[in-house]
């Protein structure tokens, strides 16, 4: 099995990173050349400038974008799009889609307020208990895709309307903590406000962003198991024919996916200290559209995780601008769209120069 | 040899589409019907024409946007910005109508399809010319144009007021003075019938199956896949501009925050439920009209029943997970009984 392994990771080295290393030549100046010209065009470049940018116009706009804490503390109140995405590059890149991991927040939230409120269950096994529902909501997914080799996105377009409409189910218009209870019934104190706690000058809330983004981050591009991801996205039945255990990996990474959204939920419960069934409601939108623009083909087979994690930067610096500025939520949604489309055009502009 | 081969695959999976699409609608029919007589033994008085009008009032403006979402699915493509063009062309409508009283409402229907039409163009250019994948692009257009109808109403809703009293009495009142059938329905059968013949005589209909069954094959065969699909996305367009006047009539008002919220989920169920093919290439105009009843029927007898509106979007979820989990099953064993074992 070992020795499997590591042919596999030999054989496919040829993947989309190293594509830079091959296409140097002896030359120092054609080399320069091509180091700059293959660093343009690596997928994260787009992001980062547009980060730059928003991020200029946004000091601009209003004095506070300069203030660091300001914008450090103002990352909790996006942060579970960035853990979702973390997720998301997996399944995209693997040529799936998850349109269900908004809910899949909500369903746990809300399922977690239940099991402390109305079953008494402590808060530190109701935690666990939530991370473990997560993953199982997104193996559910898993399966139905891997078994009756249906497409991800009418699955999770199902689920996404089955998860939240459980969550409507159980908690109803109103919230955990009910609206109507008395003011003392709450989540206990150590689990509230997860945001207002900082590891070294760091939010924690970004804080578990940034550490599993490295982790995942090493698991997607250092292992074969990342090999793997970007093989089923390429040509699934290559992959298949080649040994990959294609509907394993799909299962780990619908997993996944279902974790990260219900370590999101738990952390969106602890900064609002209330479980709602439409907490994240259209965040789906949020998470798809940071990953494409980070530079994840949206056809599988191409993509990274800082593209991933540059691209959340850039949404939520766009977000926290235009919330600066006034914009109202509802007309954010505009420009959150027209910047999904307009990524992808980016994108298949440099996919093509890239060829 | 393999052309053979692959035509022989290609007719018994024809069949097999048509035995399916067989299956489906009496399905369809005996779900309806289960349906139906358990409500009534629950609570009598489900029958009463009342109720009956309910189911009929609530399915016209699925079914006139679900004809659309059938030929996006047919295509092997998908349109989740259905509720968001409901959304613009009736804000854009009701303005005119609040801004303008004495409005002709045939002219406010006509520019609501054309306000549609216009908004699912874009979405077809983007996804046929610029090649940008069907759910990136309605995922898009269901935030941007959801987000530009608060920009054009200044967040405002239209109030009933303001919407003309000739255009409520579509939904109140019918042909020939039968009330029981008013003049939505109407439409909506209307809508059905021309889709059924664009789909089944026209020739731009039949390439709309030729690109979902087979896209390389149908190019090959000289069918302009990108204009037809262009095509069938600019008229879902159309008929969900059609449906934001429909909903004003229904309702009385347009909000935007709230007027087809989610409604690309109940169009996508009725669709499905339908027994069209999730993988694009089959789906029947009788089929889906079957899902819009079975839907309409389902929401009726939830509130009929005392149910509370919270388990609806739990419901649409499940029958949606049900049917395409059936649909994979029954063609699973099909195809295992007509290539013998």
């Amino acid at each position: 099995m070992n020795s499997k392994d590591t042919s596999n990771l030999a054989t496919q080295t040829a993947a989309p990173l190293t594509s830079e290393q091959r296409t140097s030549t002896s030359q120092p100046y054609s080399r320069a050349k091509e180091l700059l010209r293959s660093l343009l065009l690596r997928p994260e470049i787009v992001p980062l400038v547009l980060l730059v940018l928003a991020f200029i116009g946004g000091s601009l706009l209003s004095p506070y974008f300069l203030d660091l804490r300001f914008l450090l503390n103002n990352t909790s109140t996006y942060i579970e799009i960035g853990i979702m995405s973390l997720g998301m590059v997996f399944i995209i890149i693997s040529g799936g889609i998850d349109l269900s991991v908004a809910s899949t927040l909500a369903l746990v939230a809300c399922i977690a307020g239940i099991t402390y409120f109305d079953l008494g269950v402590p808060m530190g096994i109701t935690l666990v208990l939530a991370l473990i529902l997560g993953g199982l909501l997104g193996y559910v997914n898993g399966l139905l895709v891997t078994r009756l080799k249906l497409p991800s996105l009418a699955v999770t377009l199902a689920t996404l309307a089955l998860y939240r409409g459980l969550a409507n189910i159980l908690v109803g218009d109103d919230s955990r903590p009910k609206l109507a209870w008395s003011r003392d019934i709450v989540f206990p104190d150590w689990f509230v406000g997860v945001n207002q706690i900082t590891l070294i000058g760091i939010p924690v809330p970004l804080f578990i962003f940034l550490l599993l983004a490295v982790l995942l981050g090493l698991l997607l591009h250092k292992t074969v198991f990342g090999r793997w991801v970007y093989t089923i996205g390429n040509n699934k039945e290559a992959a298949r024919y080649s040994g990959v255990p294609v509907e394993w990996v799909e299962r780990a990474i619908f997993t996944l996916a279902g974790f990260l959204s219900g370590l999101a939920g738990m952390i969106m419960v602890s900064r609002l200290s209330v479980a709602r069934y439409d907490h994240a409601r259209g965040w789906e939108l949020d998470v798809i559209t940071a990953v494409v623009l980070g530079g994840v083909d949206i056809r599988g087979g191409r993509g990274s995780m800082l593209g991933a994690v540059i691209a959340f930067f850039l949404i939520f610096v766009l977000r926290t601008g235009m919330g600066v500025a006034n914009v109202k939520a509802e007309s954010q949604l505009f420009v959150i769209g027209v910047l999904l489309i307009l990524s992808v055009i980016v994108s298949n502009v440099m996919n093509r120069f890239r060829r | 040899m393999t052309t053979i081969e692959s035509i022989q695959t290609k007719q018994s999976s024809r069949t097999l589409a048509n035995q399916l699409a067989r299956f489906r609608e009496l399905g369809i029919i005996l779900f309806l019907v289960l349906i139906v007589i358990g409500a009534t033994i629950a609570q009598p008085r489900f029958l009463s024409s009342f109720n009956l009008r309910s189911i009929l009032l609530w399915v016209p403006l699925l079914t006139v946007v679900a004809m659309g979402e059938m030929m996006v699915i047919i295509t092997r493509g998908i349109d989740v910005s259905v509720g968001s063009i409901l959304a613009l062309a009736g804000i854009i409508v009701g303005m005119i109508f609040r801004d303008f009283p004495e409005f002709n409402i045939y002219l406010g229907t006509l520019l609501a399809i054309l306000i549609g039409l216009g908004l699912g163009a874009i979405n077809g250019a983007l996804i046929a010319w610029v090649k940008i994948p069907p759910v990136i692009t309605t995922l898009g257009t269901l935030s941007a144009y959801r987000g530009l109808t608060f920009i054009v109403s200044q967040g405002r809703q239209i109030d009933p007021n303001h919407v003309p009293r000739s255009l409520i009495h579509w939904s109140q009142v019918g042909p020939l003075g039968i009330n029981l059938v008013p003049w939505v329905v109407v439409i909506a059968v209307v809508v059905a019938i021309l889709t059924f013949f664009f789909l089944r005589s026209s020739k731009a209909g039949r390439n709309v199956y030729a690109i979902g069954g087979n896209q390389d094959a149908a190019t090959l065969r000289g069918i302009p896949v990108a204009w037809t699909t262009f095509l069938v996305y600019a008229i879902t367009g159309a008929l969900a501009g059609l449906a934001g006047v429909l909903y004003a009539s229904r309702f009385g008002f347009v909000n935007p925050g709230e007027t087809g919220v989610g409604f690309e989920l109940t169009a996508i169920a009725a669709v499905v439920i339908g027994g069209t093919n999730v993988f694009g290439g089959s789906g029947s105009v009788l089929g889906v009209v079957l899902g819009c009843l079975l839907l309409g029927t389902i929401n009726v007898a939830l509130s009929v029943l005392g149910i509370a509106a919270t388990w609806q979007l739990a419901v649409y979820g499940f029958v949606i997970l049900l049917a395409v989990v059936v649909d994979a099953i029954i063609q699973r064993e099909l195809r295992r009984a007509s290539t013998g074992e």
